[in-house]
């Protein structure tokens, strides 16, 4: 697949040129009072795997509706393949692929007939779509299963059919909201190289997630949200590098004995004290475990790591995201 | 291959909000027809229930009450009375199954509409057509049932050729409505109100007996429900008593039609594309 | 420092009784009930009313006193034949609705019995627990019923209270057999249509609850002996009229009597092998 850059025009604000596949200025949802999404600039290129990343409620749903045409805006311009989500949805839509966080598979149809139906919704011819369906049971590792209804299905095997079913018009932008969540570790590495082939093969994706591993294994670029807003936005080893030192180290204490956070502060960069343990940020782990221990406290465990896109998080909002 | 095109849309959906009708609603039945192939006895068993009912209710409740005056006055058989009724009464009742509880289902538990919307359908393309796979699904059990008449020897006119599609027009209105309504609905626990809709509207509407046992206040209620003017307009046709006031009846039903199908894609539209 | 001290929970280790059990599983959905008593009033109470209204009272006007309807009811106004008939039919119908839908999805939707064979409970205590309780519901809704029918006139006789037991044995054979068929359901339900369709309608049709079965043609005749409902209707209406004679009532009560006890050993066995799955 070829994605050629274009002009871009965005209504409103006369016409932009732009090589961005999405593209979001001062883009804001609001339900009644609440505001989900609140004024977010984003530009996505062709071929890059761009990340939302957020707790439950960041607004990166909100965000991926409205690009998948099935949300309007509340205020701001927004862009997607060079056309106007609200007047153009259909056009648009017909050149994206959706897989959304919760899998929405006909549990009517069969494994094949759900890939078969769903491209017939684009209007491709049936024979076309009987072809596509067999390549995709094929890129879905389902085709022994083609004949199964959908509930005798695995998790992990309904996960992969959505992702297939989002394939079946050849789409040029790819949205994934949440691929992963509720998936067993090897379920989540088969699809990880599932999405890594699309990417070779040139499409676009735009992934949410609230894992840090899974940002940091797909994405090229991507924008940490919170509350509504956008936090930080780069490539993940920039941010690491902008936000957190190159170690993490891990300490729990018995709740009886702990200490506080102040009597740790002097032997690393920064500390963060979460319910259950202390994080230490520091440029060497080792030596300063060994400063800590020497200077007479006794975790109950301690763990040296690199840094990650987690710390960036909490650096950014105080909070870890699995809470 | 080239990119999948979207085709030009009629200008009367121009009325709708933009990018809510992409005229690809037969696909949608494709997808029903589908899905039936795997449910087919339920699909084949809707057809029994009126039959059932003609069964018991002429030879049984027939063997009560003998003849009973017909649309102009002359008698007929208690089984000819009452057939055109049940014909009617299914209409209903198909329509209403399928738009409600089965649209309800797929709205809020089987997230489909989500994953069509997804697509380039837009929310009319939905409606259209979970209205048209009922109003097929209905026609083929009025023709079968109109056949079981015939069968019985309960039919008096070649104007009944003309009760399949007035069966359809009583379906479609009835699915119109159906589906508005369910897009209102918020709970299993509303559903009760349909049952409350429907069953007395069954009952009551002169589909088993006539208008001539109630008092003038409740015969003006009942001839008030929709219901009624569908018994009157199969009993009109099928025993060849025809007249203008049967076009009376068929109005009843387009304006049933329109208001259904405006509010209906008008309210998938917030459910759906907020 | 002090090496740490290990506690060792301990939980309360307390499991109830057979019965006990069966009990706590009604006492789950009569919890339920209290709140939500309200949206079940229309099944339970308006559906029978407007079947007595349009039948009993509508229909009832057309017969009216003339020499076939009096050949038909013995003499006896045709409200008064119905009623005892109704009341067996509606316990047998609500007996369907419950029996369906809300056990699959206390299986799969809702998972409720998962949740209570989860503890001491067993899955036959979840499956009878919940028998007693489609019981105990349409007990008391076929009384309001019977109220029902007083105003209206379509009560001769105390008799009619020894009808509202009949038509609760012939809710409990149904609904354990039906009780019993959709613990094996697997699907989405699509075998309740079929059931619904082939079985409870053509049941609640021939079973001479609308007009003596003996009118029916000579090959429909099978269908009626083997249906609960008509059994039920045969007891409640001859306790309703006095007019039942001793054994083909026991007969009668032998068949509902049978049919409950195969149902309810039918539901223990299969909801203690789903739910051990």
């Amino acid at each position: 697949m070829v994605i050629a850059a274009r002009p871009v025009g965005v209504s409103g604000y006369g016409l932009v040129v732009s090589d961005a596949l999405v593209q979001a200025r001062g883009l804001r949802k609001s339900f009644g009072a609440f505001e989900a999404v609140r004024g977010i600039d984003v530009d996505v290129a062709p071929g890059e795997v761009f990340g939302f990343l957020g707790p439950n409620g960041a607004g990166k749903s909100s965000t991926m509706r409205m690009i998948a045409c099935v949300s309007p805006r509340s205020a701001g311009t927004l862009s997607v393949l060079g056309m106007d989500p609200g007047s153009d949805g259909p056009r648009i839509r017909a050149r994206i692929g959706v897989v959304p966080q919760l899998d929405n598979l006909d549990a009517e149809l069969s494994v094949r007939e759900n890939l078969e139906i769903y491209g017939r919704y684009f209007g491709l011819p049936r024979r076309h779509v009987r072809e596509k369906a067999t390549e995709l049971l094929e890129f879905a590792q389902l085709t022994e299963r083609a004949g199964d209804t959908v509930e005798e299905l695995s998790g992990g095997m309904k996960r992969r059919l959505t992702i297939a079913r989002s394939l079946v018009n050849d789409p040029e932008l790819l949205l994934l909201d949440e691929p992963t969540t509720g998936l067993d570790p090897q379920a989540r590495h088969l699809l990880w190289d599932r999405l890594y082939r699309l990417k070779r093969e040139g499409v676009t994706q735009i992934v949410t997630t609230h894992y840090m591993d899974e940002a940091e294994q797909l994405c090229d670029r991507l924008v940490v949200m919170d509350g509504g807003v956008i936090a930080a936005e780069g490539a993940p080893a920039e941010l690491i590098g902008r936000y957190s030192t190159r170690e993490v180290l891990e300490l729990r204490f018995d709740p009886e004995h702990r200490p506080s956070a102040a009597a740790l502060e002097r032997h690393a960069d920064r500390v963060e004290e979460l319910p259950d343990r202390f994080l230490l940020y520091t440029s060497d782990g080792e030596r300063t475990q060994g400063d800590v221990v020497g200077a007479g406290f006794v975790p109950l465990s301690s763990l040296v790591r690199r840094s990650s896109l987690e710390d960036v998080f909490l650096r950014l909002t105080g909070r870890t995201l699995v809470d | 291959m080239s990119a999948p095109t979207v085709p030009a849309v009629p200008s009367v959906w121009r009325l709708l909000p933009a990018g809510s009708y992409a005229g690809r609603a037969r696909m949608m039945m494709v997808r029903s027809a589908t899905a039936s192939r795997r449910t087919w006895p339920a699909f084949v068993s809707g057809f029994f229930e009126p039959v059932f009912y003609l069964l018991a209710m002429g030879t049984g409740l027939g063997s009560l009450v003998g003849d009973l005056p017909g649309p102009d006055g002359q008698p007929i058989s208690y089984a000819a009375f009452i057939a055109p009724g049940l014909l009617a009464a299914s209409a209903m009742n198909g329509a209403v199954f399928d738009s409600t509880y089965n649209v309800f289902f797929k709205l809020h538990y089987a997230r489909l509409y989500d994953s069509m919307l997804a697509t380039p359908l837009g929310p009319v393309d939905v409606a259209l057509g979970e209205i048209g796979w009922a109003l097929l699904r209905g026609g083929l059990y009025a023709t079968a049932f109109l056949s079981v008449m015939a069968g019985f020897g309960l039919i008096a006119s070649p104007w009944a050729l003309l009760a399949l599609p007035a069966a359809l027009s009583v379906a479609f209105a009835f699915a119109a409505v159906g589906m508005a309504a369910t897009s209102f609905m918020r709970s299993w626990q509303d559903f009760d109100l349909v049952t409350l809709a429907v069953l007395p509207m069954f009952l009551f509407s002169t589909t088993f007996y006539p208008l001539s046992v109630y008092p003038r206040w409740l015969q003006v209620v009942v001839e008030c429900l929709p219901l009624y003017h569908a018994v009157e307009l199969m009993r009109g046709l099928t025993t060849g008593v025809v007249g203008l006031g049967l076009l009376g009846h068929l109005g009843y039903f387009v304006v049933m039609v329109v208001v259904g199908v405006v509010v209906a894609s008008r309210r998938l539209e917030t459910l759906l594309l907020r | 420092m002090a090496a740490p001290t290990v506690t060792v929970a301990r939980s309360t280790g307390r499991a109830p009784t057979a019965l006990g059990g069966v009990g706590r599983v009604v006492e789950h959905h009569w919890r339920w009930y209290r709140r939500n008593w309200r949206a079940t009033a229309v099944s339970s109470i308006l559906q029978p009313l407007l079947f007595l209204l349009a039948f009993g009272v509508g229909f009832g006007a057309l017969v009216g006193s003339g020499p076939q309807a009096a050949a038909a009811t013995g003499g006896v106004p045709y409200l008064v034949w119905l009623a005892p008939a109704l009341l067996a039919m509606s316990a047998a119908q609500s007996a369907a609705f419950d029996s369906t839908y809300p056990i699959l999805s206390g299986f799969k939707w809702q998972r409720i019995y998962l949740a209570m064979s989860a503890g001491p409970i067993t899955g036959a205590q979840v499956g009878l627990g919940v028998l007693a309780w489609t019981g105990m519901k349409m007990f008391w809704s076929g009384a309001v019923y019977v109220v029902v029918i007083a105003i209206f006139g379509g009560v001769q006789g105390p008799g009619i209270i020894v009808s509202l037991l009949a038509a609760l044995l012939t809710g409990l054979a149904v609904a354990s057999l039906i009780t019993a068929f959709a613990a094996t359901v697997e699907n989405e339900g699509n075998a309740f249509s079929a059931l619904f369709r082939f079985v409870v309608i053509p049941m609640t049709l021939f079973s001479g609850t609308f007009f003596p079965v003996d009118r029916l043609p000579e090959w429909v005749q099978p269908v009626v002996w083997i249906s609960p409902l008509w059994h039920g209707t045969e007891v409640a209406r001859g306790a309703a009229l006095g007019t039942w004679q001793l054994l083909p009532t026991l007969g009668h009560l032998a068949v509902l009597v049978g049919l409950l006890v195969v149902g309810s050993v039918l539901v223990a066995r299969l909801f203690t092998r789903r739910l051990a799955t």
